[in-house]
């Protein structure tokens, strides 16, 4: 089939009779008849309780879903046994109601088909949709083999997919979490202590007496038990030092703000070495015992001082030093935060290096109110038949990234562009769980790239604007409504947690476990599937963990005693860190061995030019990503995100608070929507702000649709790392436009 | 209730859990968060905080009510029968704080401090939420309980107080 | 700089951005209200000093406005009330504190006394009406009750005097007792509505009068009460730029803000100085047409509730 994707397709009214009335929300509740409402004051609120987990991001905070006796999900509540949230779920969990009750949600597959020449969705069967994705399956191994069908994912129906994916031959599967968020950290600490700092982070923030934020916005994003921690350190009175160029929550609740010229992180990085280094305030006994290369660095910092550094930061050199003892002066509990979203500049493995670096001179690696050793169970594998083995995967497609240790999303896709060198040619593609126009920067290849593929399936539970791309749209019910995988996350001890479904699917949606082992029967792959109900998978391995389905759905949450040795490192002991020397690794062979710098050193970024301002982009607590926007509580908290801009900047321009502008970008990429402007002094008069998620282009998202920009469609420079392939969007630059600029045009 | 300005970071999770507790239709809250801003950048302050119903003492809604709908009980809470409020909106006029607002089922709603919940000796649903605990709820007559005893060593402000209205939610500083 | 906002998007219907919950209805009804106030107030007034026949549209004939006046903002006030079905409530206790409380129950016994009031001379003023309609033919037991209301007329008029001037100030206690409207909350409202209710029930007498003694009387009387009129509202913007940050804010609504030309034009000017100066012109002896300042007066004193009622909403003590 060799549509053009390319023909984004915006409004699909026709043949897609089951779109809801969209009367507004209010609808929903306000429509009680006075004797309803009578009889329903009358009725005694009875609950029933069911385990899950949520799905709303990534942290997986276990909880309890409350359905009422007509059998609606009235609310869910945090799980008091759980280490993620202890029994507290952030604004999103707890809003997790709202995904459920979203009438925007897609309700059949949809296979995509042209009427009166105009490319639309048309409803189909979940027989006609699967058999054709099968169909699609052989095709391509036939033609190609089955590498050349890749995955893009994240979250739960991810691993589903990846066992058909592998199942069938292929590991050509990437997720965005990789490349485009926390790739470079994971290569940059590897590389320093041997492992990755993973998720969630081990860091010890309650015990911590010094957090130090360079990257990192908690209280804006909301790790729940990070935020819950940051709050205790700030009970214990804990000094908080944020770098940021912008005064984030962080930073208003932080002893020491320092308002850092936005891309020169690294030079004060290095500067705080050299002050904890010239100054002897390292911590001399464990830097001697496991630090490897510690008197090149001490040379190499020599030069990067903080008077050489306040040229550069803007950061004056006393608070440079002061903050650097202060560090000191708490160490080992001190924290030099990893961050999580760290692609930025392209330099960020380097950027990750120089951080891990410093947190082995303050010793915090392995110590208290540091970086604990995490920890976590292993979930027995359902048995299976032996995976084939590909010819080739998302390895050889980063094989230009020499320590990329996950598959590239940008990479992957840009080997579905049709290239006689390319020796991966990747011709069709599944995404699940993720919005690949809000995700992947630089709108022009990923258009060419998806234009580029034979087939592409999409799986999702909301038409995000991705799904105007595909061939196929399958309608996955949330997470509310499905029996998943077990959750084994790492943390301070083992746990595991289950995900039973409280109500039946909604509409005609379903599980992905149950769409992979459909396809997968229909491709022969039955074996792989030995189950009828994925129920069976999880009791099985519950049984085997030495414990059962009952007693999970009773608690909810199993907390397993740790087996790996202490949270921290014996001091009489000498631990052995997983890295090539046994060492930590202040100095990288590795590195240079690849051509890389062995240390971080500062290069100097790309200024916006004059009359544009960097966009930066972040975090709100009451949203995640995208994937939100619409849901009726949520949205109900911030609807759209508005551009933050400096006094100083509003005066040149004559704009103020309220207005709406459009924003175009240094290669005259232009907003497709408007934003209203916030005025404040909280951000800095060389860039802009706004939170990442909104500028919905799908009209079927009745709530999110043209509320707000979306910043993703404004980042076409990439700058991409050369370690691990992490793309860098933070080098991005926008002018205001206060007219109208499609005033003439019709979008 | 004692709040921590200090803890807050404006997440916005008790005013979610409150409308999944309470039934609250979409597009009203009972409980709201405000930012205010102060200073030149870099010399900032910022406050988050997260505001309801005061229940206060000298409660200018219970005062106003012509049938008595609006009410206080023992303990300081205010609350409203939804049989007797004839939705003529003196409370809401009189709030300086704004926390009333007309339910679309006809009659004046707004935060009760979760009284259904306080009766089965749970927390109100925003204090056992928020993320950060930087929510308390106690018996202020007890100079023994966590809020008492808050309220002794910390600084802290309510709001409006020039309104004369003696609020019952206090906001650490 | 300083930067107030909501975070969690607050906007609830009628509350945000400002307060919207009294309308045209509440407005509508308060200067009805004053105004059968006003001419309940002269009825009984100056039935009680025995001029009933000096002045027979005053104690007789201007009476058939207040029923329909109050009739109409009563049914104003219940088609404003959102919980319709509970009306009731409202007549089950008596709330000592709440004004709307007293002004429920007064209104309970004004309107079926006015009612009453011209009920007892129906036949007298209307005699042809009656002619036709022949009720007192078709229903005996009417002429039982006329009787024994003109009996009582005396009684009738006694209880009128206090719940008359209840009823006019009450419509201002009502708003003044709303410490969270800075524009409300202030001593001189209640006092002031209940002067422009007599000024208005005086000025709909003079509309309704025929003869020239009845316009002069009610005439003076009215400039009198305009001039008390003015007098007030120059000391509540006194009071009001005296008072607290948020009281100077809410007073420059009414003096350089949206509602200045509906306060000082309509108002002040059309509705108080030009009616006063009118009358004063007439009672020294030239001729006007007595319409055009009774009419402004009541114009005037409309438009007053309502600039009171919608501009008090936009005023508040935070945000």
């Amino acid at each position: 089939m060799t549509t053009s994707r390319r023909k984004f397709i915006k409004i699909s009214a026709i043949g897609l009779g089951g779109v809801a009335a969209t009367t507004g929300a209010l609808n929903a509740f306000g429509a009680n008849s006075y004797l309803d409402d009578l009889v329903k004051q009358k009725v005694s609120k009875k609950f029933k309780r069911t385990p899950t987990y949520c799905e709303v991001c990534f942290w997986k905070c276990a909880a309890w879903t409350y359905t009422n006796e007509e059998g609606e999900i009235k609310k869910i509540i945090g799980n008091d046994d759980d280490s993620h949230s202890y029994g507290r779920l952030c604004p999103r969990g707890t809003g997790g109601v709202g995904m459920y009750t979203d009438e925007d949600r897609l309700k059949t597959p949809l296979i995509r088909t042209t009427v009166n020449g105009e490319e639309t969705f048309r409803k189909a069967s979940w027989e006609e949709a699967l058999d054709l994705i099968a169909s699609k399956f052989k095709s391509v191994k036939e033609e190609h083999g089955p590498e050349s069908f890749a995955l893009i994912k994240h979250g739960s129906p991810g691993s589903h997919l990846e066992h058909l994916f592998k199942a069938y031959g292929s590991d050509t599967i990437a997720e965005p979490a990789y490349a485009q968020c926390r790739g470079p950290r994971e290569t940059g600490f590897k590389a320093t202590f041997g492992s990755w700092v993973g998720s969630p982070e081990p860091t010890d923030i309650r015990d911590t007496k010094c957090l130090v934020l360079i990257g990192s916005h908690i209280g804006e994003n909301m790790h729940n038990s990070q935020v819950q921690e940051m709050s205790e350190a700030i009970d214990n009175g804990a000094t908080i030092i944020t770098v940021d160029p912008r005064l984030s929550t962080a930073a208003s609740k932080s002893t020491h703000w320092l308002a850092i010229k936005p891309a020169t992180d690294i030079a004060l990085l290095l500067s705080w070495m050299n002050v904890i280094i010239e100054e002897g305030l390292y911590d001399k006994e464990y830097v001697d015992k496991y630090g490897l290369g510690f008197d090149e660095l001490k040379e190499h910092v020599r030069q990067y001082t903080p008077e050489w550094a306040y040229g550069i930061t803007t950061i004056k050199p006393k608070e440079i030093r002061k903050t650097a003892r202060a560090m000191a002066h708490a160490s080992p509990s001190v924290i030099i935060h990893p961050g999580r979203h760290v692609t930025w500049y392209g330099d960020d493995t380097q950027r990750a290096r120089a951080m891990a670096i410093l947190n082995g001179l303050l010793g915090s690696w392995g110590r208290r109110g540091g970086f604990y050793f995490k920890e976590k169970i292993k979930v027995p594998k359902f048995p299976h038949p032996k995976f084939p083995h590909p010819k080739w995967d998302w390895r050889d497609i980063g094989e230009k990234y020499p320590l990329a240790e996950m598959g590239i999303t940008t990479e992957v896709l840009k080997a579905a562009i049709p290239n006689k060198d390319n020796k991966y040619p990747v011709k069709a593609l599944m995404v699940a769980g993720t919005n690949l126009t809000k995700s992947i920067p630089d709108r022009k290849i990923l258009e060419e790239s998806l234009d580029s593929l034979d087939f592409m399936v999409v799986i999702d539970t909301m038409p995000m604007d991705v799904t105007g791309y595909a061939d196929v749209v399958l309608p996955e019910c949330t997470y509310l409504e499905r029996y998943d995988g077990i959750r084994s996350a790492t943390n301070r001890h083992p746990s595991i947690a289950i995900r039973v479904p409280a109500v039946a699917p909604k509409y005609d949606s379903k599980p992905v476990w149950w769409m992979a082992k459909q396809i997968g029967e229909r491709l022969g792959l039955g074996d792989y599937f030995n189950y009828d109900d994925f129920k069976e998978v999880i009791e099985w391995q519950l049984k085997e963990m030495g414990t059962s389905l009952e007693e999970m759905e009773k608690i909810g949450v199993k907390n397993y005693p740790r087996k790996s040795g202490p949270l921290y490192m014996n001091e009489d002991e000498v631990y052995d860190f997983p890295t090539v020397s046994g060492k930590i690794e202040f100095y990288s062979e590795e590195f240079k061995e690849l051509g890389f710098d062995p240390m971080p050193k500062y290069t100097v970024h790309p200024e916006p030019p004059q009359g544009f301002y960097r966009l930066n982009y972040g975090r709100a607590p009451m949203h995640t990503f995208s994937r939100t926007a619409n849901n009726p509580n949520l949205n109900d908290l911030k609807s759209e995100n508005d551009l933050w801009v400096n006094p100083k900047v509003a005066r040149i321009l004559g704009i103020e608070t309220g207005q709406r502008v459009w924003l175009r970008n240094q290669d005259k990429i232009t907003s497709t929507f408007s934003i209203k402007v916030r005025v404040t002094e909280r951000v800095r008069w060389d860039s802009v702000y706004m939170v990442h998620g909104f500028g919905h282009d799908n009209k079927k998202l009745s709530r999110a649709y043209g509320k707000g920009i979306n910043d993703t469609q404004l980042i076409s420079k990439v700058t991409i790392d050369p370690i691990m392939g992490g793309t860098g969007m933070r080098g991005n630059y926008v002018e205001i436009l206060t007219e109208n600029p499609f005033k003439n045009t019709e979008i | 209730m004692v709040i921590d300005t200090l803890k807050c970071v404006g997440c916005s999770d008790c005013v979610v859990a409150c409308q999944t507790e309470n039934d609250v239709p979409i597009g009203y809250c009972r409980d709201w968060i405000t930012e205010t801003v102060s200073g030149t950048y870099p010399n900032l302050d910022l406050e988050l905080k997260s505001e309801r119903c005061n229940h206060c003492e000298n409660a200018p809604c219970v005062r106003c009510c012509p049938t008595g709908a609006s009410h206080q009980i023992e303990g300081g809470i205010v609350l409203v029968t939804h049989d007797e409020c004839i939705g003529c909106g003196a409370c809401i006029e009189s709030c300086p704080y704004d926390a009333r607002y007309q339910h679309p089922d006809g009659y004046v709603d707004k935060c009760t401090f979760c009284h259904h919940r306080l009766e089965k000796g749970q927390l109100p649903a925003c204090v056992s939420v928020c993320p950060t605990k930087c929510m308390y709820f106690g018996d202020l007559d007890n100079p023994n309980s966590e809020v008492s005893q808050l309220l002794k060593n910390r600084k802290y402000k309510t709001l409006a107080p020039e309104a004369g209205t003696d609020p019952h939610v206090f906001y650490l500083t | 700089m300083q930067e107030e906002l909501f975070t969690s998007g607050r906007h609830i219907p009628n509350i945000d951005p400002s307060l919207q919950i009294w309308h045209w209805p509440i407005s509508l009804y308060l200067f009805l209200g004053g105004l059968a106030a006003g001419i309940l107030f002269f009825t009984a007034l100056f039935y009680l000093m025995g001029k009933d026949k000096e002045y027979p549209t005053a104690v007789k004939v201007a009476t058939i406005i207040p029923p329909i006046a109050l009739s109409v903002g009563l049914l104003a006030l219940v088609y404003d009330l959102t919980h319709k079905l509970y009306t009731w409530q409202l007549y089950m206790t008596f709330r000592i504190e709440s004004p709307m409380s007293w002004g429920a129950w007064v209104l309970l016994i004004v309107t079926p006394l006015s009612f009453l009031w011209t009920f007892s001379y129906y036949r007298e003023v209307y005699p042809n009406l009656e002619r036709k309609l022949k009720v007192f033919e078709k229903f005996k037991f009417l002429n039982t009750v006329e009787k024994f209301v003109q009996e009582n007329r005396i009684y009738m008029a006694y209880a009128l005097i206090p719940l008359t001037l209840v009823l006019g100030v009450y419509t201002g206690i009502l708003l003044s007792a709303f410490n969270a409207r800075p524009l409300w909350n202030n001593a001189i409202l209640g006092p002031l509505f209940l002067t422009s209710g007599l000024s208005t029930g005086a000025a709909a007498i003079i509309l309704l009068s025929k003869s020239v003694k009845e316009r002069h009387m009610f005439g003076k009387i009215d400039l009198a009460l305009i001039i008390i009129e003015l007098a007030l509202i120059v000391h509540m913007i006194m009071g009001f730029y005296a008072g607290s940050q948020v009281q100077l804010e809410a007073v420059e609504l009414l003096v350089g803000g949206e509602f200045t030309l509906m306060f000082f034009g309509f108002v002040v000017i059309l509705g108080l100085i030009i009616p006063a100066v009118l009358e004063l012109i007439e009672l020294i002896g030239y001729k006007i047409p007595v319409v055009v300042p009774a009419l402004l007066v009541i114009l005037g004193g409309l438009i007053f509730r309502f600039v009171m009622v919608e501009a008090g909403q936009l005023t508040r003590f935070l945000y």
